[in-house]
């Protein structure tokens, strides 16, 4: 405008109401896009799931409703596989133990490398990484070898967490590594190192606690790379959640709990990622 | 609380330094970067090891202690307080770590909030208060496990001009009503005059000069000292008989004994006045152009180039308003003492001394 008027050859009127006009026309045009795309991916991703509850909840005659798939989930039992409820059960203990493992390895060690060994810092990020860049069916192969004797000691699924653990590393290394660059790592360990804290306090009581955001969504990540993990726990003969699935919809074909569990697999991600990002956010909320 | 002395050789960022601290001082650290004084305070904090040399505390060696047992307590230059923790949280910390029952850290804490007038902001968080509020909560709980040694690593630096000067000397006020013995380091020197008992100015990993702030402006040890706290204009001159003759003003030295020769002199801008403002006649040693006016308030600093030369005066503003970028000045030299350089640093033997 400014310009217009210095160089004083269009009236001021005129151009003054039509910018806004304009403005006011392309917002809602950008408002409706907006729509559209929301609508359009939201219809992408609901649908099939919308219709993955609607099957789960099928009754014995078509088009009537029942909640039959959904009781069965903790007593259905296929032949020649074990009961559905054992293997949800290895699966959350699976999860559990790979992220307390992966935090007990992880977070320490990446403090430690930023404050005291720097140098091993993109080294430390490459290893964490790599697990990224191979192939599953590599990874087993490698494996393999050394599965047969872990399973000389144990044959419990649970020995899936070592893979786990490694898978996971990449996704949880970078939630961490996104907490650890957020925060001034060497002046805090400094202050509370000249106030009397040990190396094990400076962890505990003060860079931990500031990296409470990024440990959650290392958790999450971890969590749900752990329910939703095929591949390796079926080329190595281990039977969890979703080996189990594949082995129910082969071997006995009850689409009805397949499906109700599915979901509630689903809904439980849902619940973990809901749960997790309240826990962050009433924590800063009060911070 | 003897004092701490320290070497420290091989590596270049401290050369064999030797620093005593009396009881209840406050010794303040000056230098440009890079000269080694905040590696002089990490060190006696034990956040870096001294290559050689001791340090010690009352009488006590603390050199090989790690720096959680050494009981210093530190102020950082960047915001360090712990985030998750409230002000209080912050301040009682290190009494935590002590075990500390909880009602007597608490009372220490609000104490310590007092004594920086803070007690009000005790249960907000860090990034609740300002970055002036933070330092001071910072001070008060490194002051709050009563340490032997307060150790202030360009405490002020992140901050503007105002609150600088105001938590400057508050830090000044804290420090005497404690009676903590304290090393402060800064690169300001108008921070390190205003509020240190001594000064201690740095180069190169060695200590120039280490004596009262008066002393250390108006009798600098060397050539670096002079030039570092206040400006300092270098001019060429001449040692004849007890005076110097610089640009055909006949000036008394600092140091009479100064032998007959050619020297360099140092006179600070505020010896520099302005004697006449003169048109376009004349070329004697002292008329020249100006080149720039710095305004800093009552007093504004020319530059003027001599023709061989610049030279910096500082002027009142009244006096430096009429002036302008490419007018012709004379100026005159007030003939305060001067200190004088040769080819050889005659104050090296000084330095040596106060070493």
């Amino acid at each position: 405008m400014a310009a217009l008027t210095s160089v004083g050859e269009t009236p001021l009127t005129a151009p003054a109401g039509r910018p806004s006009g304009m403005q006011a026309r392309r917002r809602k045009r950008l408002n409706m896009f907006r729509y559209v795309v929301f609508t359009v991916f939201g219809l992408f991703f609901l649908l099939p799931l919308l219709a993955m509850v609607r099957f789960s909840l099928e009754g014995a005659k078509l088009g009537t409703w029942s909640v039959t798939a959904w009781k069965q989930i903790a007593s259905y039992s296929g032949t020649g596989i074990p009961p559905l409820i054992s293997s949800i059960e290895i699966t959350l203990e699976l999860a559990v133990i790979t992220c307390v493992v992966m935090l007990v390895l992880l977070v320490p060690t990446m403090i430690w490398v930023r404050l005291r060994v720097q140098w091993l810092a993109r080294t430390m990020e490459f290893l964490c990484l790599l697990p990224l860049t191979i192939p599953a069916i590599v990874l087993v192969v490698g494996l393999g070898a050394i599965y047969n004797k872990i399973q000389h000691y144990s044959l419990s699924a649970l020995m899936l967490f070592w893979v786990y653990v490694i898978l996971a590393l990449p996704y949880a290394y970078r939630a961490l590594a996104a907490g650890l660059s957020a925060i001034d790592v060497t002046t805090l360990s400094e202050a509370a190192r000249s106030l009397g804290a040990s190396w094990f306090s400076v962890m505990v009581r003060v860079i931990a606690p500031n990296m409470r955001q990024a440990i959650l969504n290392a958790v999450l990540l971890t969590a749900a790379l752990v329910l939703g993990e095929f591949t390796i726990a079926y080329l190595l003969l281990y039977n969890n959640l979703q080996v189990e699935l594949y082995s129910i919809s082969r071997n006995t074909p009850n689409a009805g709990v397949l499906f109700s569990t599915s979901v509630a697999a689903l809904l439980f991600g849902f619940a973990l990622l809901m749960i997790l990002s309240y826990a962050g956010r009433r924590r800063r909320g009060r911070g | 609380m003897e004092g701490l002395s320290r070497h420290y050789g091989a590596v270049v960022a401290l050369d064999q330094l030797d620093l005593t601290v009396h009881p209840g001082e406050l010794v303040a650290l000056l230098g440009p970067s890079g000269c080694g004084k905040t590696t002089t305070l990490r060190l006696v904090a034990g956040l870096e090891d001294a290559d050689s040399g001791h340090i010690t505390v009352g009488g006590k060696d603390i050199t090989r202690l790690s720096a959680a047992k050494r009981d210093m307590g530190m102020v950082f230059q960047a915001y360090s307080l712990f985030p998750h923790m409230t002000v209080r949280q912050n301040v009682a910390f290190g009494l935590r770590l002590r075990r500390v029952s909880a009602a007597q850290r608490d009372k220490r804490a609000m104490e310590m909030l007092d004594l920086v007038g803070l007690s009000t902001q005790a249960d907000r968080y860090p990034h609740q208060i300002s970055g002036g509020q933070q330092q001071r909560v910072a001070l008060a709980r490194a002051l709050a496990i009563e340490p032997q040694v307060l150790l202030l690593d360009e405490p002020l630096s992140a901050l503007d001009a105002k609150v600088r000067a105001q938590l400057r000397d508050e830090i000044r006020r804290i420090q005497l009503e404690v009676g903590i013995t304290t090393l402060f380091v800064t690169h300001d020197q108008e921070e390190a005059l205003a509020i240190a008992d001594r000064v201690g100015v740095m180069r190169e990993g060695r200590l120039e000069q280490l004596a009262p702030p008066t002393e250390v402006y108006s009798r600098p040890a060397t050539s670096f000292v002079a030039e570092f706290v206040g400006l300092s204009n270098r001019l060429d001159g001449e040692v004849r008989g007890g005076e110097v003759i610089v640009r055909g003003c006949k000036l008394p030295l600092v140091e009479k004994d100064t032998p007959d020769g050619q020297v360099v002199a140092l006179v600070r801008p505020e010896a520099m006045s302005l004697a006449s403002q003169a048109p376009d006649s004349g070329s004697g040693p002292l008329t020249g152009t100006v080149i720039a006016i710095t305004f800093l308030g009552a007093t504004s600093r020319v530059t003027v180039d001599l023709g061989d030369t610049r030279v910096m005066a500082q002027l009142p503003t009244s006096e430096a308003s009429t002036l302008a970028a490419g007018s012709r000045v004379v100026l005159a030299i007030r003939p305060d003492p001067v200190l004088v350089s040769a080819g050889a640093d005659p104050a090296a033997a000084a330095a040596g001394e106060e070493a």
